[in-house]
């Protein structure tokens, strides 16, 4: 009894996850915020309703092929978003005006130039420009 | 209780269906008015992980294990048909 009420509350918390990623995909401005609903909301809603279907049935080949889509579906719908948002970076999608971090611009234009510089001039002063300490190191390699 | 003709992992799984129909639909208003292609390509990610969801529940339901086979069917083509419409994308920018 107690399983079947554990059972009704994943699948009803999944059908809303579910709900919220719709709402979001609908009611945020931007493909990039959109994605970032669509992806994860989903993803979860995703898990917990396979966990349902797991704790439905007990069985080892159920259990072992929900673990599988759960499994793959971590793996994959991450790549697949990034995909997206990198291909509708490049087709020049309209970024949210209040957007105030813009890293693939940076990455693409300004900073790999500025990197180039510090290389080549060793300017000390140019090293604080970029935001990263990722890429502060790479300029210390040289 | 043997009178119950509706458990209550059926009725939860009914809920659920009604719920999982309001999210397609929000979805397919974003497929049908998204502004950018790219847009759409992430609305029908959203539809396919929406389905598989929808497929958990209706397994459950039904009481049939071998249906859960479909939702991992599901979940590899829209995998893949993901990412040739991302690369197709990106390959016509240019």
């Amino acid at each position: 009894m107690i399983l079947n009420i554990l059972i009704a509350i994943l699948l009803l918390s999944g059908a809303l996850f579910f709900l919220v990623a719709a709402i979001g995909i609908v009611r945020l401005p931007d493909l990039y915020t959109r994605m970032h609903a669509a992806a994860k909301a989903s993803a979860f809603g995703a898990v917990l309703m396979l966990a349902a279907t797991a704790l439905h049935f007990r069985d080892l080949w159920t259990i072992l092929e929900v673990v599988v889509i759960v499994v793959f579906l971590f793996i994959t719908t991450p790549v697949a978003t990034h995909l997206i948002g990198r291909a509708g970076y490049r087709m020049k999608v309209p970024i949210w005006k209040e957007t105030r971090v813009d890293e693939l611009r940076d990455a693409l234009e300004g900073n790999v130039h500025d990197s180039l510089r510090c290389d080549e001039h060793d300017d000390p002063s140019m090293r604080h420009s970029s935001r990263s300490p990722h890429r502060d190191h790479t300029v210390h390699e040289g | 209780m043997q009178d119950a003709t509706v458990s209550l992992v059926e009725l939860s799984a009914l809920i659920s269906f009604g719920v999982l129909i309001l999210a397609l639909l929000l979805t397919f208003w974003r497929l049908f008015r998204g502004r950018d292609l790219a847009d759409r390509v992430v609305a029908l990610d959203l539809i396919a992980i929406i389905l598989i969801g929808g497929i958990a529940g209706y397994t459950v339901m039904t009481d049939v294990a071998v249906l859960l086979n479909s939702a991992s069917v599901l979940a590899l083509i829209v995998f893949l048909g993901t990412v040739a419409f991302a690369r197709y994308l990106e390959r016509s920018v240019k």
